[in-house]
């Protein structure tokens, strides 16, 4: 009875009994440590580096950051009511809460963006100083991120109102949902690191 | 959702209309077309970086030469190397992952076929379009490991560098999605029965070597992208003006590359560990120490990278550490050479080509060793570093531990792709051949190194008494170039002279033997169930009535699909698009990605 | 323990579909929100940590710690790590460390060794 998984599909005799897809996202997200962990490493060994301003502490905004990085940890519980409802098969709660997390993240890049202009007018570009470069890219790469995580969950979004997300698809929400927590965890290690400790 | 149309029925496949070559590669997903692609993609390669190197050795032939200027010199000694690691070395681990270890373990495919097909396309395309910088005369000349900040703008102001920074960068992408191919596929996929510790350990090392590719690679992704911005978008990553550090760099870039060259030796080890019990009729000596030490060095590895930087003046609290660290690896290492040796130990050894390599292996891969661990010592170090000994002591692991690992390897498995045995005369010969080349072109070189010639200079001076060493040098290249020459002779002859081989040639242990030579699309016809390390030794009854006796029922093989070839192409093109100079130049391949992604999503 | 004994024989069972895995309980909607409230509540800990001078010379090992703390909490409950198969964290705790000890290793090599010299 050994059919071969096409990813995504259900029904497959496996070593460990766990889903394809899922077990290599884990593994991609693992990847992905080592890739946003250099960029964070480039980012602290530059930290009070840069020979001209405008420098860190003169444009960090904690109080505004902490609204966003509230705005994007609750994104992930709208995440996890999503799951929990497709999951139950609630054809209405299930996208109101896939809806709701696509609209808590943008909201966060809204934020991002608004920050990121700000910072422009302040004299802050990517090639101003060791700070505009490591912060710009730093953030910039974990908003890529985001962005592609809002686009993702607004394919899902689609599918799910057309009837297409039934409880037993739910793997392919739980894993955007995985990648989601991601980028949100992402930014915990950022606030800290970058706003935070100062 | 479409399974049935998505699928082609196993049973249908000896009466399926015959796809056209060229679109079966195209859209193909099975696990052993694409190794065969992959397989045949890196020896070409391994011909071009042949060739680098033959014209590196000309150059050096003669004191004060001028067969190659400076400038021509430096592109061809940096597309040596980039090419052989990039485009031979990991490629060539990767096609035999692909082939062999489903095979292996057991399974009718990766676990992702689709994520497969679309990281060779990647691989090729990306290949391509770093060699092409040749047509414009502007191949990447900052040496394979492209230090900062000669690859600044400042300094490398043509587009040289940028066809490697990009061209890796996409390479790189491919190289993740592959990791997470095979740890899931290894992790998921065994057949029943075969737990972990009952795995061959060619699949063991793959695994080990995917969880390198899974950690490595993304740091080195990192390290591309700042230097990428430093010259496109003006960032100030290694603008030392700007307070900028080139030895962020390095750091990032021997993080990755310390780990890349145990990604490039762990396959090696693990095909060594196939050949050498089969040819000595015993099985292998201490399984379990062997896989441990593999993890040990996985896992050390990741915490040597910096002996590779110990003239840049780390201090002595960092070099200590490196020391001890580098030092501290060689001792997983020689676990393993002392059980190669004790698995021949009272073994019924036949000497086949495959066993010659395997052997002469061992020998040079401990030389290779040796030196490895005379630069472990830091204050050693200061006086090898950036000579010929240096250049000697890698080429001792890579040719003598990589390619002659992999050259056995194409012996011993020839038979199974193809279903046609190598000759065994003209193996011989090119064996020979090619083992005393190499030691005749890299023995000398430690001697040369220590009398203090530097790596990377175009010419010597006359009055330094090396060129008698340096002759003898290039007059190897020769012999290994009469070596290879051969072996592509006796692929070729052999595809169609070749005696015939039946399922297991060599009396071999593991499931790869068990099935036909070559195995069909579906690999067994019933998936067998192992309870033994060495099946085909201790129950191939059983197991070879599986994978050769009655059809399973209902098999269902993943279909294919032109998704990953067109995919891969925007994958690449979103690399390339940066040299466009436009911000906004990268989006629109990506675009195409997206669709690429998107209709890929839902052909399920 | 040997590696043997961590993965189990290979289960002719249904995977994929959410609840079937092996071992696997579930943690309600309720859960999820009272993890909510948690974050944002060690969030408001570390803002107002960070408005208080008199913990300056602590703060970096506080922040350090309580950002971990909500690491954790979300990896552990909405990433459902506490629930699934142990195979799912180690295969994100392995690469993870790793990048720690870059972060860290980078930290030591460029900021605290050379004030040591």
């Amino acid at each position: 009875m050994a059919t071969v998984e096409l990813s995504g599909h259900p029904a497959v005799r496996t070593a460990t009994g766990l889903p394809m897809l899922k077990l290599g996202f884990w593994v991609f997200l693992g990847s992905e440590t080592l890739f946003f962990g250099s960029l964070i490493s480039a980012y602290m060994v530059y930290k009070h580096e840069s020979v001209v301003g405008p420098y860190s502490h003169e444009l960090l905004n904690i109080p505004l950051t902490s609204v966003s990085t509230f705005v994007l940890l609750m994104s992930s519980l709208a995440m996890v009511l999503a799951l929990d409802n497709v999951q139950r098969g609630s054809r209405r709660w299930g996208p109101f809460w896939i809806a709701m997390t696509a609209a808590l993240g943008s909201l966060f890049l809204g934020f991002q963006a608004y920050e990121f202009t700000h910072f422009y007018h302040e004299g802050l570009t990517l090639q101003t100083n060791l700070f505009g470069s490591s912060f710009f890219v730093l953030t910039g790469f974990h908003g890529a991120h985001v962005t592609i995580g809002v686009l993702w969950l607004l394919l899902l979004l689609v599918q799910a109102l057309r009837g297409q997300l039934p409880p037993g698809k739910a793997l392919q929400l739980e894993v955007a949902g995985l990648y989601w927590h991601f980028v949100d965890v992402v930014w915990i290690a950022i606030f800290t690191l970058v706003y935070l400790i100062e | 959702m479409a399974t049935l149309e998505a699928m082609v029925p196993a049973t249908a496949l000896p009466h399926q209309r015959q796809k056209r070559l060229w679109w079966d590669l195209l859209t193909t997903v099975d696990h052993k077309k694409i190794g065969l692609m992959y397989g045949i993609t890196a020896l070409f390669f391994f011909v071009v970086g042949g060739i680098e190197a033959t014209l590196i050795r000309i150059q050096l032939a003669r004191p004060e030469n001028d067969f190659l200027s400076a400038e021509v010199y430096n592109q061809i000694f940096t597309m040596h190397g980039t090419t052989m690691v990039f485009l031979v070395g990991m490629p060539i681990a990767v096609a035999l992952f692909n082939y062999i270890v489903p095979l292996q373990i057991g399974a009718r495919d990766v676990a992702f076929p689709r994520l497969n097909a679309l990281s060779f396309w990647i691989f090729l395309f990306g290949a391509l379009f770093m060699n092409s910088s040749f047509l414009l005369g502007a191949a990447p000349n900052g040496g394979w490991f492209g230090y900062a900040n000669l690859t600044s703008k400042q300094y490398s102001p043509g587009i040289n560098i940028d066809f490697w920074t990009l061209g890796l960068q996409a390479l790189g992408v491919a190289s993740i999605m592959g990791g997470v191919n095979f740890i899931t596929t290894i992790l998921n996929l065994r057949a029943p029965g075969m737990r972990l510790m009952r795995m061959p350990l060619f699949s063991w090392m793959s695994l080990l070597t995917s969880f390198l590719l899974v950690t490595a690679l993304p740091v080195f992704a990192v390290a591309l992208f700042l230097v990428t911005f430093d010259r496109f978008w003006g960032t100030n990553f290694f603008v030392t003006q700007a307070g900028g550090d080139p030895i962020l760099w390095q750091h990032l870039f021997w993080m990755f590359g310390h780990p890349e060259v145990y990604i490039l030796i762990l396959p090696a080890f693990g095909i060594i560990s196939e050949i050498i019990p089969t040819f000595s009729r015993k099985p292998l000596f201490g399984y379990a120490v062997m896989v441990y030490s593999g993890a040990l060095i996985a896992l050390i590895g990741w915490g040597v990278w910096a002996h590779h930087m110990f003239a840049t003046g780390m201090g002595p609290i960092a070099d200590a550490f490196f020391t001890l660290s580098t030092m501290i690896i060689a001792i997983p290492t020689g676990v393993k050479i002392f059980n190669w040796i004790a698995t021949m130990w009272g073994g019924r050894i036949r000497f086949h080509t495959a066993m010659l390599y395997a052997v002469g292996m061992i020998i040079t891969f401990t030389v290779g060793g040796v030196s490895g661990v005379m630069h472990a010592t830091s204050p050693h170090d200061l006086q090898q570093t950036d000579t010929y000994f240096v250049v000697a002591h890698f080429h001792y692991v890579l040719i003598g531990g990589l390619i002659l690992a992999i050259f056995g390897s194409l012996y011993y498995w020839f038979p199974k792709y193809t279903g046609r045995l190598l000759s065994e005369k003209l193996g011989k010969v090119q064996f020979w051949l090619f083992f005393i080349g190499f030691n005749l072109t890299f023995m000398p070189q430690h001697w040369i190194g220590l009398l203090g010639m530097p790596r990377r200079i175009f010419t010597y001076s006359a009055d330094l008494g090396l060129t008698g060493l340096n002759q003898l040098s290039t007059a190897g290249v020769f012999v290994q170039m009469a070596g290879v020459i051969l072996l592509f002779a006796n692929v070729l002859w052999s595809l169609r002279r070749g005696a015939p081989a039946g399922p297991n040639p060599w009396g071999a242990a593991t499931l790869e033997w068990a099935t036909t030579s070559p195995p069909p699309e579906h690999n067994f016809n019933r998936i067998p169930e192992v309870h033994t390390r060495e099946p085909l030794w201790l129950e191939a009854k059983a197991v070879e009535e599986a994978a050769r006796g009655p059809m399973e029922p209902n098999l269902h093989m993943p279909a294919s699909s032109y998704w990953p070839v067109i995919t891969g192409f925007f994958v690449v093109l979103t690399f390339v698009s940066f040299m466009t100079h436009l911000w906004w130049g990268p989006l629109v391949p990506l675009a195409g990605v997206m669709l690429g992604a998107i209709n890929w999503a839902y052909e399920d | 323990m040997a590696l043997s004994e961590a993965y189990p024989e290979p289960q002719p069972q249904e995977a994929g579909v959410h609840g079937t895995e092996p071992g696997h309980a579930h943690a309600g909607w309720k859960t999820y929100v009272v993890v909510g409230v948690i974050l944002t509540v060690i969030t408001a800990l570390e803002v107002a940590i960070f408005y208080i001078p008199a913990l300056h010379g602590v703060m970096v090992p506080i922040l350090l710690a309580l950002s971990g703390a909500k690491f954790f909490i979300v990896a552990l409950w909405y990433m459902h790590l506490k629930y699934d198969s142990r195979l799912f964290s180690q295969v994100f705790f392995a690469p993870l460390s790793l990048a720690v000890l870059v972060v860290i290793g980078m930290v030591m090599l460029f900021k605290v060794l050379p004030g040591l010299r």
